[in-house]
């Protein structure tokens, strides 16, 4: 089954999402973090999108759970490497992930999470 | 004598060309036109050139549809003319002028070659007024269109121009806005300042109204939205120069800036653009 992978990185959590998101592959993905997350002990998420080409609705909203789901469990999520039409677009359809940290790159993320490597 | 509508002015175009353009160019310089010799020149050749594909539109018919393809050439021509001369900076009155002064000399060749056939003259002048009017709103047209042609560019160009994102500072941008925030001059300032973002890897920009004459709840949202998109790409926003009255109108819309860092000059925002990412200046 397909699935997107889930990095450790010290106390940090990497998701890379490189392909299209649909339902099945977002409800998994979900999971499989917050399982993560308790199981590691993690104290933060970087989700990166920066592959993602066209955002929609749907994935906006994805993101925005999975980073309120990461906070129940005390896990702070920045989303980072959005691309700048990406950005535009989202704006456009009023999606402004509030209450989402966001960095230009991995680097600022882990940056901003407190976090060195 | 086969009296078939616009006959007489092929036969009249073809015997007296020569006559006709001398006339012409009397004519234009009867009127407003200002020739020199080189002006006079390409007006013969274009003359010439027009007279050559109406004589033989006219006998190929049908007589008045410039639409229909007989007329292709025509309508090329006084295309090409038209456009020339917008660009040349000639006033419509000037660019149909040319037209209009064929309509005299064209009457006064059917008169003297119909004078026995009074009937048919005034049916062909009648012709001719009406062949030569549609020409003329043809150059009107294809004026208009190169004119307007010209303004679009000059649009496309000032969006451009006027849409600068320059770094002040090592992860500080700023972005001097001048004139008016439409949508379409948004998206431009939006997408060339997240374009800078990435480039430079900016975490602060500094967006300068001061050469924003008014703001109203449009351009706001206009604002809020390119601050929120500038945010996605992890960089704050800083907004400088509010002039009082600005900040009055702002309060008064009842517009919410209460998430946005806001400072009455470009000197201050940069202040706390530099104390945000740790960097300081001093006098030595």
């Amino acid at each position: 089954m397909e699935r997107i992978p889930i990095l450790r990185m010290g106390k940090l959590l990497l998701v890379t999402i490189q392909v299209d998101m649909h339902d099945q592959l977002a409800m998994t993905l979900q999971d499989d973090l917050t399982e993560r997350i308790v199981k590691e002990k993690a104290t933060g998420v970087l989700i990166d999108i920066s592959a993602l080409d066209i955002v929609d609705s749907f994935i906006g909203r994805m993101i925005s759970n999975t980073a309120a789901m990461a906070k129940i469990l005390d896990a702070k999520t920045v989303v980072v490497g959005m691309q700048p039409a990406v950005a535009i677009t989202l704006v456009e359809l009023g999606l402004t992930l509030d209450g989402v940290i966001t960095a230009l790159n991995v680097e600022r993320g882990i940056s901003l999470l407190g976090h060195t490597l | 004598m086969v009296s078939e509508a616009g006959s007489r002015i092929v036969e009249v175009i073809k015997n007296n060309q020569k006559s006709l353009i001398d006339e012409l160019l009397l004519n234009m310089k009867k009127k407003v036109i200002r020739l020199d010799k080189n002006a006079e020149i390409e007006i013969v050749q274009q003359a010439k050139q027009l007279l050559m594909f109406l004589e033989i539109a006219i006998s190929r018919g049908p007589l008045l549809d410039l639409e229909s393809s007989t007329w292709d050439d025509t309508r090329q021509l006084l295309n090409d003319f038209s456009q020339n001369r917008a660009k040349q900076g000639f006033s419509p009155i000037e660019t149909a002028t040319f037209i209009f002064s064929f309509k005299e000399p064209l009457y006064k060749f059917l008169r003297e070659s119909l004078i026995d056939n009074p009937q048919f003259l005034s049916e062909e002048i009648a012709t001719t007024s009406l062949l030569f009017d549609e020409l003329g709103l043809l150059t009107i047209a294809s004026y208009q269109k190169a004119r307007e042609q010209v303004i679009l560019r000059q649009q496309q160009e000032l969006l451009e121009l006027s849409t600068p994102v320059v770094q002040l500072w090592q992860n500080v941008l700023a972005l001097p806005l001048i004139g008016t925030l439409d949508s379409a001059r948004t998206q431009v300032v939006m997408e060339s300042l997240l374009q800078k973002i990435v480039e430079t890897g900016a975490l602060i920009a500094i967006i300068d109204i001061t050469g924003v004459p008014t703001v109203d709840t449009l351009v706001a949202q206009h604002l809020l939205k390119t601050i929120a998109a500038a945010r996605l790409m992890g960089a704050d926003c800083i907004i400088s120069g509010i002039r009082p009255q600005i900040a009055q109108t702002i309060v008064h819309l009842g517009v919410n800036l209460e998430d946005v860092i806001t400072k009455a000059t470009l000197a201050d925002a940069f202040l706390i653009a530099l104390k945000k990412t740790g960097s300081s200046i001093t006098n030595s």
